[in-house]
């Protein structure tokens, strides 16, 4: 009785509530952003101060502040620490960037570029730029990295999308190890047969951020900001894309090009990685799952949060290679793939998804 | 009006007759055809090679009958090769027919869910790190894939197994191997390597008798189990709510199915290598050819053999170069494609449509 008298109070009240409750969450999804980009940089501070040499860290300071190019330990933080540091911002970027649109893309919590076959793409074009054309260098590489995993996100995407149900995770999955197995048998059949191409890319195929120059960087920035700027545009319509395409639809969303565009995000920014870092696997992974747990389901958050820690994960995945061994070190995409199947299996054993 | 309009149920039985007629007509067609395309790659797989040996001469030889010269050739060269190839293929093609069954997932072969993928880490390392034979190797490799299994049985063990979480814990754990291995390759000579890298694609020709005496050994001795497991295996086809119902123990018989399909793909692993896709595309075929949705377990190995011996026979004599192709390759480069097609083409439940 009372409340049918003064029905406006509950609604004004309700209302406050739901305000609150949204300005808590951005803020500490605000928040939580501001710690990824500290997490990012003690990551880069890390990797400037941490290796087989022992540099004191005022040293590394002075280094940066006031470079001397007579002071051993001044050459080796600019020479070899900081474009490695540099790579590895970039790349990580990159990957956390597109694993998050492919997630969102394909509606599957575990797309990747290795499970999606775009790593492999990306290796057999190297392959075939190494033994065919004897192009040695990772500037070099580039394009045939990212002639490669272009091909192989399509492939797999339109494979994927044939057939009962269109793009289902499972369909996607499998078509992306199928291809994946394809195309690693035939990289097998080069490398039995030239012991200076296995000699070259073994090397390269374990992912890596050392004996990348910066020059290497420089070809790629453009791809990767026009990627950037794609993904962080991208935002919306994921969030319109994830409630499935009929819905999508029905909010006015153009199904058909927003897909096209954020698959070339995708593959701007994969290929990029790639061609910097060499094929890595479980960053793209793991870092949007790592992403929503704390930003929840939009896509805008889960981007921003993926970039960064992208980033700050590839780099202390550097660093701690560098740490791990005495002598040499263990690459960073070696370390990544340590780092990140322990994440996909607790995420697994967690989460919902894997009951389906 | 007619009779038969007049009497319905009497119509009914000679049907169903007549169906399950026409099922076991189609089985016998499928299996005949299996074993004669079996029988046709074993023949062309002793005869074939460097020294040709005529099909006389094969069959003289094969009963105690041919010359020294002929016999040196098939026994001690060819013959290792071609029943490798026959037990790891029937192995394959079992193993993974169990997987995808149990786990109710296309998805789920020894390949994908990091088993055999465990088995190549040991088996590099062995070879790699410590030098170790052909035996060593074997050993190493079995030892990976078991414990590889268990870790992934385990770690995707909460309150109960569900395909799909079965399925994901062993990808990562596929690309933990996959991560190990490429560091593996990275330390040590190129010419090491080299030989690692033809290991891990799978082939027939480092096989040697005790070897494959023991992958001989562990088929027969899996066989009874598994036929004494395999009504299980058609119930649990149905989900575990209704096997469960049907009267299975379901976490016994669900361990016991994947003991067997491990311990298979790990002995095949260890005596040939990881031979690509063989597992993964054996059920599928074999599911076409019977147009049946019930586990078909013998035509599955009998694909799986095919399969192998025929890739075997194209890698050996129908590619150009003078290199020897592994077996895996020719698997894959034929088998990738084809899941591809099938996946397109494909039903919901996996089955043709």
């Amino acid at each position: 009785m009372l409340t049918s008298l003064r029905p406006g109070r509950g609604e004004r009240d309700t209302a406050t509530v739901t305000e609150r409750a949204r300005t808590l969450t951005v803020g500490r999804r605000l928040g939580g952003l501001l710690i990824a980009v500290l997490l990012l940089a003690v990551a880069v501070f890390a990797s400037l101060a941490f290796g087989a040499r022992d540099i004191a860290l005022p040293v590394v300071v002075e280094a940066l502040l006031d470079r001397d190019p007579g002071v051993n330990d001044h050459v080796v933080v600019w020479d070899l620490r900081l474009p490695r540091t540099v790579i590895g911002l970039l790349a990580g970027l990159a990957l956390g960037l597109s694993g998050a649109l492919m997630q969102g893309l394909t509606r599957n919590p575990i797309a990747d570029p290795g499970l999606l076959g775009i790593n492999a793409g990306a290796s057999l074009a190297v392959v075939v730029a190494i033994t065919w054309l004897g192009i040695g260098t990772t500037a070099g590489y580039i394009w045939f990295a990212f002639a490669g995993a272009t091909l192989a996100a399509l492939a797999v995407y339109g494979v994927g999308s044939m057939g009962w149900g269109g793009a289902t995770p499972v369909k996607l999955a499998i078509a992306g190890s199928a291809l994946t197995a394809v195309l690693t048998s035939l990289i097998t059949l080069v490398l039995l047969t030239n012991l200076q191409t296995l000699e070259r890319y073994r090397f390269w195929q374990v992912g890596s951020l050392v004996g990348r120059d910066l020059s290497t960087a420089r070809t790629v920035l453009l791809f990767i900001v026009a990627g950037t700027v794609l993904a962080l545009a991208s935002g919306r319509v994921l969030n319109a894309l994830s409630l499935g395409d009929d819905v999508a639809h029905g909010l006015g969303q153009h199904v058909v090009r927003d897909r096209a565009t954020i698959l070339t995000a995708t593959v701007l920014l994969c290929g990029s990685a790639t061609a910097l870092a060499g094929p890595i696997v479980f960053v793209g992974l793991v870092v949007p799952h790592a992403a929503r747990w704390v930003t929840g389901p939009d896509y805008r958050w889960i981007l921003a949060y993926s970039g960064v820690l992208g980033a700050a994960l590839l780099i202390a995945a550097d660093v701690l290679g560098r740490l791990i061994v005495s002598t040499g070190e263990v690459e960073a995409g070696l370390v990544a793939a340590f780092l990140g199947a322990p994440v996909l299996i607790a995420l697994v054993r967690r989460s919902r998804m894997a009951a389906v | 009006m007619t009779v038969t309009d007049i009497e319905p149920a009497g119509r009914e039985l000679p049907a169903l007759r007549r169906l399950r007629w026409r099922r076991r007509r189609r089985a016998a067609a499928v299996l005949s055809v299996l074993v004669g395309l079996v029988l046709i790659f074993a023949v062309l797989s002793l005869s074939l090679g460097a020294y040709r040996i005529s099909l006389d001469g094969v069959l003289r030889t094969l009963v105690g009958q041919g010359s020294s010269r002929d016999e040196f050739i098939i026994v001690d060269l060819r013959l290792p090769r071609l029943v490798a190839g026959i037990l790891a293929g029937a192995a394959f093609g079992l193993a993974g027919g169990i997987f995808q069954t149990l786990l109710r997932n296309p998805l789920a072969s020894p390949d994908i869910i990091g088993v055999t993928g465990g088995a190549s880490v040991a088996a590099v390392a062995a070879l790699m790190m410590f030098s170790a034979g052909s035996l060593g190797v074997s050993v190493a490799a079995f030892i990976g894939a078991m414990g590889t299994a268990t870790a992934v049985y385990l770690l995707s063990w909460r309150g109960g197994l569900t395909g799909y979480r079965f399925v994901l814990v062993g990808i990562a754990a596929a690309f933990m191997a996959h991560g190990a291995l490429g560091y593996l390759l990275t330390r040590g000579e190129v010419r090491e390597a080299q030989t690692a890298l033809s290991w891990m694609v799978g082939s027939l020709g480092a096989a040697r008798w005790p070897e494959i005496a023991v992958l001989a050994a562990v088929l027969g001795l899996l066989t009874p189990a598994l036929l004494a497991l395999r009504p299980t295996l058609g119930l649990l086809q149905f989900g575990d709510d209704t096997a469960t119902g049907l009267g299975v123990l379901l976490e016994r018989s669900r361990i016991g199915l994947l003991a067997v399909a491990v311990t298979l793909a790990a002995v095949a692993t260890a005596v040939t290598g990881p031979i690509a896709f063989v597992a993964f595309v054996a059920m599928p075929i074999a599911r076409r050819m019977m147009r049946s949705g019930a586990p078909v377990l013998l035509p599955a190995a009998l694909v799986g053999v095919v399969v192998v011996t025929g890739s075997d026979l194209i890698a050996q004599h129908l590619l150009p170069g003078n290199v020897k192709t592994p077996v895996g390759i020719v698997t894959a480069v034929i088998g990738g494609p084809y899941l591809l097609w099938l996946l397109a083409t494909t039903g919901r439940d996996g089955r043709g449509t």
